[in-house]
């Protein structure tokens, strides 16, 4: 029951929300308190779990709700955790009270609408994040879209005689639409087909493991699945909506969606794309790598060139999902274990990044990168906590992100040398776009001298607190790593079993994939 | 017992930089200096307590485990340091160097905006450089590497009001990253062939796995020479480190002189092991050396800026322990290391003292006549020049530099002993034409006139230190490596040692012969030798450092920039978009359509019932 607990925490959090904006700044308080339970009950779940024993082989969920749903249709309320998906709720749970507190000032219309569906999206994360039933997935999947539209068309920006957060919202909405109907259209042949084979009609995730496949169809059902996935990642060239969304999104909307939505595109591509189609996932591997490695040259090169500060950031995040997917297409233990890493570190640093923009915007009124400069002296701590997470956003040794993105190369060196060797040159591109905000932020002549109101404590705990983490994790990786080991070398088992069948196999057009749970 | 010492030279500086980071700016300046300095200082009393324990004791490696970073599968590298000879060597220079020129800095920096900053930088500095030293596995040394670049990023870009500052500063981290994602893959290689990131492992194993002249130790070490061709400003990666002067003075003396512009020379002997088995390679760091150290020599002759001549000297005199590295002698390139950073670093804080009391006038034709008035300042400039130009028998400078010469006839590279020695010529020369240029003839600007000598133990005692150090008596520290380098070519053979020493200090008197004379009485001469025709042209090719900026930039910056700017609009969004514009474009055609006059869509449905019947004859009707 905890985990539908984790699911209806924020929904039932989000009606309060709504229905507390007559008691004046309530609404926040609740959204608060409720992200701080999700946060908790994530924890105390890590903190009650053993990682260590469970066994490969078997169905390794360390907590599982079944309820029957629909049943004509093979449909269950069918909710499951292991490592992989704790990592990521803990993180929505930390990433949700950072979203709750930078809208503290920002967002002062509305604000009981605003937290329902700030809650919304982020019950709708953790549900993704749980439903290992196919249908339920995909009603979570759509769930979180809806409020997500809400938070840019109603609370954005727009930017006087450019692009509307109509525009923006509209954007994302149909991008991710379509992403998500590709893919029901890939579940419903996938349980057609499982249908056929079995004459058991069923959505349930263990069951259509062992669908047996032929080639072609498994590598049409498994783009529908990746291209769903790729649009949230964002993989280039599906990446059209992140900027726009991230430029006229609120602080709060960027956050969530850089920190935890694009993590759903990594998370549904281990859980399910992978694991239900490994050997077409095998084959698609170059073609994915190669795809990681033009995201990175395209985010970086672009990220150079903005100045919007939102946008740059939002260029970086698609330069770094380009390393995460590279990593969860190579096969390697490391590799993906470097990928949530970096998930997570990305997580942290872009959402602090977000806040960090925010907080610009909130003392000066504008993103335009050109019309700051100098506001080093101005700002009190602010430009001490940007050069942390710029760091961290450039993988600076010690950060995070390093740890991810070292583990991302390193493991998939031995496979795809040369996709490591071009990724690696990603890395000088990074910091030119680093060090290129940090200058025209914060460095070069002032425009002004009066000093600007620093940072209060709202602000500096939130900024403090995440740069913690991201220097823990950079430090100390390893408590996130044992967490989800079991679930990374099951996907690595995976993976490799085709591709070490595949010389062999290569005349067969059948295989059968019988690997119970992860 | 002093082994458990050995994590506080790291803690140390890093309790200092996050005590001055949280201070916020409550902290005055005296006691941000104290903080500053006094964790420097207490690090280098930690490590000389460890070296003379270590001394003392049997010298066997230590090795400190403190726990394991990662640990995935087979890789798990831990934060462990391992002191042996080698990281003692580099420890004892960066705390101690470090100490006199944070206690230095506390004079030369009174009264500027952003002390804390600047403790705060420094510290963090100290802190990544021994770990980068210490670190038992290339991960750690690879977070060290990383971090002294960032902390020397910002400390080039510390006068951050001026645009210029920050280019610089953007510059150096940049360019050096270019030879770090060589190295970052050199490391991927090594941990794809042997498992294993630990040191001393992977040099066992290489040397059981690779025959020399195996085409990947050859490319191995191609990939990790990269990395320090860039952080120790190596051509063709060199390019940063002039421009860095743009940092404090004592930055340009401890970062960009004394110890993180070796780091690429610590790297290079650190994995010998694997530059052993790769020969060709071993020979490439001897050229590249020696090409740089002539490179920078002629380009130190046509500076103005004091702090640019010593840069292009620093650069020269790696370009020697380069060269000392690619002969083999890898126990003098590391001895050449240790005297130029005692020599270095005085030229650096005396090249301070003159430009503070000159009010921040750094350029050499508006200087001048300054011997009487900074009589300290020049003292040291005569002693680290002297050392400089390794002057026989008395300065440190000559034992180490002659010894790199000698190893390199005795390995039988009469070229690169050629080009040793035209390159201490060239210091000769661009040696006296700095102290000339400061100290001699008259006070060409205001500034100079009014200079006055600055005062206290703090801006005295480590000029003095350093000066000491920089003579015969530094010589005398040379560290006995022995038991981690391979026997350097010369240690069997003498005959021709004599000879080389020889001709060695007769270059070295007659450059600097040569440059008294030419600038102490033929000034007026050279100023209209160099105004036009020949040398002219070759003053401004010398001035621009042979013209490597405006290549790279022409070659690299520019068309980057185009790419960037032509990518702004995102067209891959853009083609994607495409599909939205077409529906736009029906839309707007079907709407046309509906434009409520009756005879139009009479029309249209004369017209469309004729036609689906046309078609349906066509398609079987008939």
């Amino acid at each position: 029951m905890i985990l539908a607990g984790l699911i209806l925490i924020p929904f039932l959090g989000g009606l309060l929300c709504w229905q507390g904006e007559r008691f004046g700044e309530a609404p926040r308080w609740i959204a608060l308190a409720t992200m701080v339970a999700v946060l908790i009950t994530a924890l105390a779940l890590w903190a009650g779990a053993d990682f260590q024993l469970a066994d490969p082989g078997a169905a390794a969920w360390l907590w599982e709700l079944r309820l029957p749903w629909i049943p004509r249709f093979g449909i269950e309320f069918h909710l499951a955790l292991d490592g992989l998906s704790l990592v990521l709720i803990a993180l929505t749970g930390f990433l949700g009270i950072l979203a709750v507190l930078c809208s503290w000032k920002e967002v002062q219309e509305g604000i009981g609408f605003f937290h329902l569906n700030l809650l919304f999206v982020l019950g709708g994360v953790v549900g993704v994040f749980l439903a290992v039933d196919l249908f339920l997935f995909f009603v979570f999947w759509e769930m979180m879209l809806v409020p997500m539209y809400f938070l840019i068309a109603l609370w954005g920006h727009s930017e006087p005689g450019g692009k509307t957060s109509t525009y923006a919202a509209v954007k994302f909405f149909i991008y991710t639409q379509a992403g998500g109907l590709l893919m029901l259209a890939a579940i419903l042949a996938l349980v057609f087909a499982h249908q056929a084979n079995t004459g058991e009609l069923t959505f349930s995730y263990e069951a259509l493991l062992a669908t047996t496949l032929s080639n072609e169809l498994a590598l049409v059902l498994m783009l529908g699945f990746f291209i769903a996935f790729a649009v949230k990642l964002p993989v280039v060239p599906l990446h059209g909506w992140l900027p726009d969304a991230h430029a006229q999104a609120p602080t709060a909307g960027s956050v969530d969606l850089a920190g935890i939505l694009l993590k759903t595109g990594a998370y549904g591509l281990l859980r399910f794309a992978l694991p239900l189609f490994p050997e077409a996932s095998a084959q698609f591997a170059p073609v994915a790598m190669g795809l990681g490695v033009l995201g990175i040259f395209y985010g970086a090169v672009l990220a150079c060139g903005q100045t919007n500060i939102k946008r740059l950031i939002a260029y970086t995040s698609i330069s770094h999902m380009g390393f995460v997917l590279i990593g969860i297409y190579s096969g390697s233990t490391l590799a993906l274990q470097g990928a949530l890493v970096l998930m997570v570190a990305h997580g942290l640093s872009a959402a602090g990044l977000f806040v960090l923009g925010g907080q610009l915007y909130e003392r000066l009124h504008t993103r335009d990168m050109s019309q700051m400069g100098g506001l080093w002296g101005r700002l009190g701590s602010l430009p001490g906590f940007s050069l942390g997470f710029v760091a961290a956003a450039l993988g600076m040794p010690g950060t995070a992100n390093f740890v991810g993105e070292f583990m991302v190369l390193l493991g998939t060196f031995p496979t795809a040398p040369w996709i490591v060797v071009l990724a690696s040159g990603g890395l000088i591109l990074s910091a030119i776009y680093a060090l290129t905000l940090m200058q025209k932020v914060y460095f070069g002549p002032a425009q002004k001298s009066a000093p600007l109101p620093g940072l209060d404590p709202r602000e500096y705990s939130m900024l403090l607190g995440t740069f913690a983490l991201v220097l823990l994790f950079g430090l100390f990786p390893q408590p996130l790593l044992d967490t989800t080991s079991t679930v990374m070398s099951g996907v690595q088992g995976l993976f490799e079993a085709p591709v070490a069948e595949a010389p062999q196999g290569g005349g067969t057009s059948e295989m059968t994939i019988d690997r119970g749970g992860l | 017992m002093t082994e458990s010492l050995l994590p506080l030279t790291f803690l140390l500086p890093l309790a200092g930089t996050l005590l001055l980071a949280f201070s916020a700016g409550r902290l005055g300046e005296r006691s941000v200096v104290w903080v500053g300095t006094g964790s420097i200082a207490l690090a280098a009393l930690v490590t000389a307590s460890l070296g003379a324990a270590f001394i003392l004791g049997e010298q066997s490696p230590q090795t400190v485990n403190l726990y394991t970073w990662i640990a995935v599968g087979d890789f798990t590298p831990g934060v462990s340091l391992t002191l042996d000879a080698l990281s003692l060597t580099m420890l004892s220079v960066i705390t101690g160097v470090g100490f006199l020129i944070h206690w230095f800095a506390g004079w030369y920096m009174r009264g500027e905006e952003g002390m804390t900053r600047f403790y705060t930088y420094m510290n963090l500095f100290v802190f990544s450089m021994v770990l980068l030293v210490l670190a038992d596995n290339l991960l750690l040394l690879f977070l060290g590497w990383e971090g002294v670049g960032l902390c020397s990023y910002l400390l080039i870009g510390y006068y951050y009001h001026n645009d210029s500052n920050g280019g610089a500063a953007m510059k150096a981290f940049i360019v050096t990253r270019i030879g770090d994602v060589f190295l970052a893959v050199g490391l991927f290689l090594l941990f794809a062939q042997f498992g294993t990131l630990n040191i001393a492992e992977l040099l066992t194993r290489a040397n059981e796995a690779w025959s020399v002249g195996e085409p990947l130790a050859q490319l191995t070490a191609l990939l990790i020479l990269g990395g320090a061709l860039g952080k120790s400003a190596q051509l063709p990666l060199h390019t940063w480190l002039a421009d860095a002067m743009a940092g404090p003075t004592p930055v340009s003396a401890l970062i960009h002189a004394a110890t993180m512009v070796t780091a690429g020379v610590y790297l290079i002997a650190r994995l010998h092991g694997i530059f052993e088995l790769a020969p060709a390679v071993l020979y490439l760091v001897g050229v590249i050396g020696a090409l740089t150290l002539l490179m920078a020599g002629f380009a130190a002759l046509a500076q103005t800026d004091i702090k640019r001549v010593l840069a292009y000297s620093t650069m020269s005199q790696i370009g020697y322990m380069f060269l000392a590295l690619g002969v083999g002698a890898y126990s003098a390139g590391i001895f050449h290391l240790v005297t130029h950073a005692f020599f270095k670093a005085l030229l650096f804080l005396a090249a301070g003292a003159v430009i503070v009391c000159c009010h921040h006038e750094q350029d050499i034709r508006r200087l001048g006549g300054l011997r009487r008035r900074l009589p300290l300042a020049y003292l040291s400039f005569v002693v680290g020049g002297a050392a400089l130009a390794a002057l026989p028998l008395v300065t440190a400078g000559f034992y180490s530099k002659d010894e790199i010469l000698w190893q390199a006839l005795a390995a039988e590279q009469q070229g690169l002993l050629v080009a040793g020695l035209l390159g201490s010529l060239l210091t000769g020369l661009y040696t006296l034409r700095l102290i000339v240029g400061i100290f001699h003839g008259k006070p060409n600007s205001e500034a100079a006139k009014k200079a006055k000598a600055g005062r206290g133990l703090q801006h005295t005692v480590p000029l003095v230190v350093l000066a000491v150090l920089s003579t015969l008596l530094g010589a005398w520290l040379r560290p006995d490596l022995s038991a981690i380098f391979p026997a350097a070519p010369g240690a069997d053979a003498h005959s021709g040692h004599t000879a080389v020493q020889l001709i060695a200090s007769a270059t070295a008197i007659a450059g600097i012969l040569v440059g008294a004379w030419l600038f102490l009485t033929q000034g007026p001469k050279l100023a209209r030798l160099v105004a036009g025709g020949v040398g002219g042209f070759f003053w401004r090719w010398w001035h621009r450092a042979f013209g490597f900026d405006g290549l790279y930039d022409r070659v690299l910056v520019r068309p980057f920039l185009t790419v960037v700017c032509g990518l702004r609009r995102d067209w891959l969004d853009a083609f994607c978009g495409l599909a939205g514009q077409l529906a736009l474009a029906l839309h707007a055609g079907l709407s046309r359509s509906q434009n409520g006059q009756l005879r139009h869509y009479a029309a249209a449905t004369v017209v469309g019932a004729t036609l689906i019947l046309a078609v349906l004859v066509m398609l079987g009707y008939e």
